[in-house]
């Protein structure tokens, strides 16, 4: 599967996303500047980011956890979501996700 | 300022790495003070996930991160640590009799000859939200804490955020305030129950005025505060009298003063040598997650070995000399008088 990534800079990223890892493990793996202070424990909200085109509304609604932490998130927006949690399948094939800024 | 305070070892950060280096140095009779930025022990395991189970520390199947934290601080209760919190570790410097003295920002100084960097990830510094220019109304305009209720009586306050903090501030700062704005992204809140339904009869009466929306910009000049622009989901933009804005977001880590102590970072990480866990620096030590060497791995039970062996060279520094006899705790009455094993 593949995950189109826009940078804080504006810049679109292709990358390959492994089937069962979290879309922050692969957007870190590939070098972008994601925080993700916690190492993915839904603890940090520093791995947000806002999910486009129409793709947030086929995710899985985000646990209560998730919900909480994104209240301590800056510049959250209607398509927030915490990277960390969303966990790469086929059906997320083609995913765009755009950075939240730091 | 204060006289110094010597010591053996001086510990900047009281996360578990830390806590339990206070329990290995004390093994070896060796005096330790601790520095950390939060008001409370623990680091990460307390400020981000104390109600999570880590379930890798051997020995305790299931551990929370508070009830690792206070395990700890029960096995280093003997040794008597002195802990120096809300202050942030700013400036280290070499003394001409080979010691080092660091100061911290509010005017600490402890001198040891040696200093043992167990930071973790850097210092917990209140997250700043992305507005333009907000930089120039902080101290005076801009609070991440409320020190003083009395400074914001009579104030257009605008504050920011869902959880306890804005929560608990809107309800104090409300009976006060000339008008009091409460914005967060969404129409739901992490804070206590009954701190929302507080909020929301204030709401009802009038009394505190309540928008889906985020801070866009802050009008103002020479730091002083006049207005904020808001925006709502619809991307609507509109302006508020504000003389104070308040941001609740919580915590964030930032690397801080670190980076200036010379220590030779590499991408904000200490190398060390893993006989040690000494830096370039002789004499300056670095535990847990905040160090780097070949195969290092970001797990507790790191630090805890890392401090082990750490404490064992810091005794030939602080005791130049003295030779070395290693025991067991459960073998060793000696070490088990220290511990106050039979009191």
């Amino acid at each position: 599967m593949k995950i189109y990534a826009t940078d804080r800079e504006g810049k679109l990223h292709e990358i390959e996303g492994r089937e069962g890892w979290t879309i922050m493990e692969m957007l870190r793996d590939a070098g972008l500047p994601v925080a993700a202070e916690c190492g993915g424990a839904c603890a940090c909200a520093t791995c947000q980011v806002y999910v486009e085109d129409g793709w947030y509304e086929k995710l899985n609604p985000p646990a209560d956890m998730e919900t909480d932490m994104l209240d301590m998130a800056l510049a959250v927006q209607p398509n927030s979501r915490l990277s960390c949690q969303l966990v790469c399948s086929e059906e997320l094939d083609g995913i765009k996700v755009t950075l939240a800024p730091e | 300022m204060s006289t110094p305070i010597e010591t053996d070892v001086v510990i900047i950060g009281a996360g578990p790495a830390g806590l339990f280096a206070v329990f290995e140095l004390g093994l070896l009779d060796l005096k330790a003070h601790l520095v950390d930025i939060l008001d409370r022990p623990g680091g990460q395991c307390t400020e981000l996930y104390p109600e999570k189970p880590i379930y890798d520390i051997p020995g305790l199947p299931t551990v929370t991160g508070q009830e690792l934290v206070d395990r700890l601080l029960e096995q280093i209760k003997p040794f008597g640590a002195t802990f120096h919190h809300g202050q942030m570790a700013a400036g280290l410097t070499k003394l001409p009799d080979g010691r080092w003295k660091l100061t911290t920002d509010t005017g600490t100084e402890l001198l040891a000859p040696v200093i043992v960097i167990a930071a973790g990830a850097g210092s917990f510094v209140p997250k700043r939200p992305p507005v333009p220019g907000i930089e120039a109304f902080e101290g005076t305009s801009v609070h991440y804490a409320v020190r003083k209720m009395d400074s914001f009586a009579g104030k257009n306050i605008l504050i920011a955020g869902g959880g306890d903090s804005a929560l608990d501030w809107t309800l104090n700062l409300a009976p006060i305030a000339k008008s009091l704005t409460l914005v967060h992204h969404r129409d739901g809140f992490r804070a206590a129950a009954h701190s929302v339904n507080q909020m929301r009869e204030l709401v009802a009466a009038g009394k505190v005025n309540f928008h889906v929306a985020s801070v866009k910009g802050l009008h103002g000049e020479g730091g002083k505060l006049m207005a904020a622009t808001l925006q709502g989901h619809d991307k609507k933009e509109w302006q508020i009298d504000a003389d104070a804005f308040l941001p609740f977001f919580g915590l964030t880590i930032k690397l801080g003063p670190i980076a200036e102590f010379g220590i030779g970072l590499h991408e904000n990480l200490i190398p060390v040598d893993t006989a040690k866990f000494e830096s370039e620096q002789p004499g300056i030590f670095g535990i847990g997650d905040i160090i780097t060497y070949p195969g290092k791995l970001k797990l507790i039970l790191s630090g805890f070995h890392e401090a082990a062996l750490m404490a064992q060279a810091a005794f030939h520094i602080c005791r130049p000399g003295e030779k070395l006899r290693f025991q067991y705790t459960t073998s060793s009455s000696n070490l088990q008088k220290k511990l106050h094993v039979n009191e």
